[in-house]
């Protein structure tokens, strides 16, 4: 894939080069009464440090087993993966029992659920110090620590409450508090807000994007809500049948022609309104978004420009999307404005008739 | 048979009763928590898998739940000689009692455990929690109220069972009933025993329940809440009905019949139609 873009690195300062979670050629199959269902097939993942990372797909496409082979709840059936330097699938030896330094490994790493998973006979202060018993830290310690966490997730009124008395995104917060009590390097998070309303989903997306921020914290999370990945992710990948279709970053996948990944994030439509016209999908990312290159391009060339749909979004605090825009004439006719959007740094996909006239153009924009 | 002489026997017998049910539940306990956890653990899919274990110790405690317990307890009495020396009193019948509680509690944990969400299993193993731990930390504490429940209903199960024991000297309330009251004729004596079993019986059901509706309140399954809510929503519907219901048979007890069925009929709550309205319009009709 394209390099990562400079100015994406500058704003998302917690990022890193370095490799946390990496698999290579994971394989899942399940066996149940002699048929056999590959839930992953030969994934290679690549999360680097700091970054939040959104793997994305329909149920059934194998995220809820990738996850799961990331701490290795579930056994890979082949393939490696190596968290934070360390190879996890040689420390898993054999038989399904986990052993001490899988354990131990696992304990490094924090993980947040979809129905959240809190034990209800304990109060959320007990919740949250339940790593730290089987980590074996003092009693004082637990305590300490626990008050620290729930303080950072804005819970520390409800320490002795139970569970059943929470709603479901203070009941996620209290997850997260607990996914943090072992100071992980990396957090999964599986489907973490799938059973939320919008408006929570929100203020847990918030939650997560700011203990990337502060804590360094890189977070591997699973979804089937483009939200989800438009919010928070710097990274994505799409998921299908087992296999990661596309990967890159938000940027990447923008400036990737034909990217559906993108496609899905940035959706826009609409038909040519005559014969005689030239449909072009822009795609804004980087510095172009800021400037007015949409009437600029009117002014220059003294054409009149229709907008058929549009898709803007803030994504890490910079506008992002995609336009699409109808010239009047053919294609042969719109080769000089085109060349300028080219020349303002836009992405440029002609849509329709034209696109198929000219599809080695459109290989060029590669 | 007087009171006076009646006095000292059931007492001699509550006793015994309760000597005998209190070890052999504490036995019970102690045996068959574990044994109904291994049943779940070792289950396919469980986190001790093993087929095998699972199979065996299935078939054991059948085998032992299918016994009478009256065959149990003579089947056993070698077994209650080697560890009570002997095969007659109240330590002989316990042994049989917990032998043969320890399979059907062990059953009843069985299906408690397994109601545990296998999220929170997982949730632990994701921290880096070993077997023991979720045992200890998720399996025990979180089916609490359902193991409390499964000790109410063995309790009471014992009960029954320690009636049997008089047949080897173990006295015990059963017993005197069976030997004063049917065998020589002391009608009076065997009902008070009835209503003392059926005295203590209750108390413990209601002491267990109790317990374990506090845990369950307390902490609650995620659907506990709700549901609680619903129940106390409803409750004034119901205060409701009741007193439109007391209205009518107020009106029922007035001499003047047809008058006081119409009373019963508009006095219940018009949108309420629950059965009190008609049933009271009916005991007007019969006045």
């Amino acid at each position: 894939m394209h390099p990562c873009p400079a100015h994406t690195r500058a704003l998302h300062s917690t990022v890193t080069e370095t490799p946390v979670i990496t698999t290579t050629g994971l394989t899942k199959v399940y066996r149940s009464r002699g048929r056999e269902i590959t839930a992953l097939d030969g994934v290679d993942l690549h999360v680097r440090e700091g970054e939040v990372y959104g793997v994305i797909g329909q149920s059934g496409a194998g995220k809820s087993s990738l996850i799961r082979c990331v701490n290795l709840l579930e056994r890979p059936t082949a393939g490696t993966v190596t968290v934070a330097g360390q190879d996890l699938t040689a420390l898993a030896g054999r038989g399904p029992r986990a052993g001490k330094e899988l354990r131990r490994a696992r304990s490094r790493i924090g993980m947040v659920f979809q129905h959240f998973n809190l034990l209800s006979s304990r109060t959320v202060q007990d919740n949250v110090e339940l790593p730290l018993e089987i980590l074996g830290k003092s009693g004082g310690e637990r305590s300490r620590k626990a008050l620290e966490l729930l303080d950072l997730v804005g819970l520390t009124d409800k320490a002795k409450a139970y569970p059943a008395q929470l709603s479901g995104g203070q009941k996620q917060r209290v997850g997260i508090a607990r996914a943090l009590a072992g100071d992980p390097k990396v957090l999964l998070s599986d489907e973490a807000t799938s059973a939320l309303d919008p408006e929570t989903t929100r203020s847990i997306l918030q939650l997560l994007r700011d203990l990337n921020r502060r804590l360094g914290l890189t977070v591997l999370l699973i979804t089937h809500e483009m939200d989800v990945v438009k919010t928070v992710c710097d990274s994505a990948a799409l998921m299908e049948n087992g296999r990661i279709v596309e990967s890159g970053t938000v940027g990447e996948l923008l400036a990737t022609p034909g990217s559906e990944l993108a496609a899905a994030l940035f959706p826009v439509s609409g038909d040519a309104t005559a014969v005689d016209r030239t449909v072009i999908d822009v795609t804004f990312h980087g510095d172009a978004a800021t400037r007015p290159v949409i009437s600029q391009l009117s002014r220059t060339y003294n054409i009149d420009i229709s907008i058929l749909g549009a898709a803007m979004d803030t994504v890490g605090g910079r506008q992002v999307g995609r336009m699409r825009i109808e010239l009047p004439g053919g294609y042969e006719d719109n080769v000089v404005p085109v060349g300028f959007l080219r020349e303002q740094g836009l992405q440029i996909e002609l849509v329709g008739a034209a696109a198929e006239a000219s599809a080695p153009v459109k290989e060029g924009a590669k | 048979m007087t009171w006076s002489e009646m006095w000292p026997l059931l007492e001699q017998a509550c006793w015994d009763t309760l000597y005998m049910v209190g070890w052999s539940t504490v036995i019970a306990v102690v045996g068959g928590l574990p044994l109904g956890i291994l049943l779940v653990l070792t289950d396919r899919g469980g986190l001790l898998q093993n087929t095998v274990l699972n199979k065996v110790i299935g078939q054991v405690v059948n085998i032992a739940r299918s016994m009478p317990f009256i065959i149990l307890m003579v089947a056993l009495m070698g077994f209650t000689r080697s560890i009570t020396g002997t095969t007659i009193g109240r330590e002989a019948a316990i042994v049989p009692l917990a032998i043969g509680a320890i399979p059907f509690f062990a059953r009843l944990v069985e299906t408690a455990v397994r109601e545990v969400d296998g999220g929170l299993v997982e949730a632990v193993q994701s921290m880096g929690g070993n077997t023991w731990t979720i045992v200890r930390r998720v399996l025990v504490p979180e089916s609490l109220p359902s193991l409390i429940s499964s000790t109410t209903t063995t309790i009471v199960a014992l009960i029954g069972y320690s009636a049997m024991a008089g047949t080897v000297g173990a006295g015990g309330l059963g017993d005197i009933a069976i030997r004063y009251g049917y065998q020589r004729f002391e009608t009076e004596l065997m009902w008070i025993t009835v209503g003392i079993l059926a005295v203590v019986i209750s108390l413990i059901q209601f002491a267990g329940d109790y317990a374990a509706r506090g845990l369950h309140r307390r902490g609650g399954r995620s659907g506990a809440a709700p549901r609680l809510r619903l129940l106390k929503s409803r409750a004034p519907a119901n205060s409701g009905s009741r007193t439109s219901g007391g209205t009518g048979s107020a009106a029922a007890a007035d001499p003047d019949g047809t008058g006081s069925a119409d009373t019963g009929a508009t006095g219940a709550d018009p949108v309420d139609t629950s059965a009190e309205a008609p049933s009271a319009a009916g005991a007007g009709k019969v006045a």
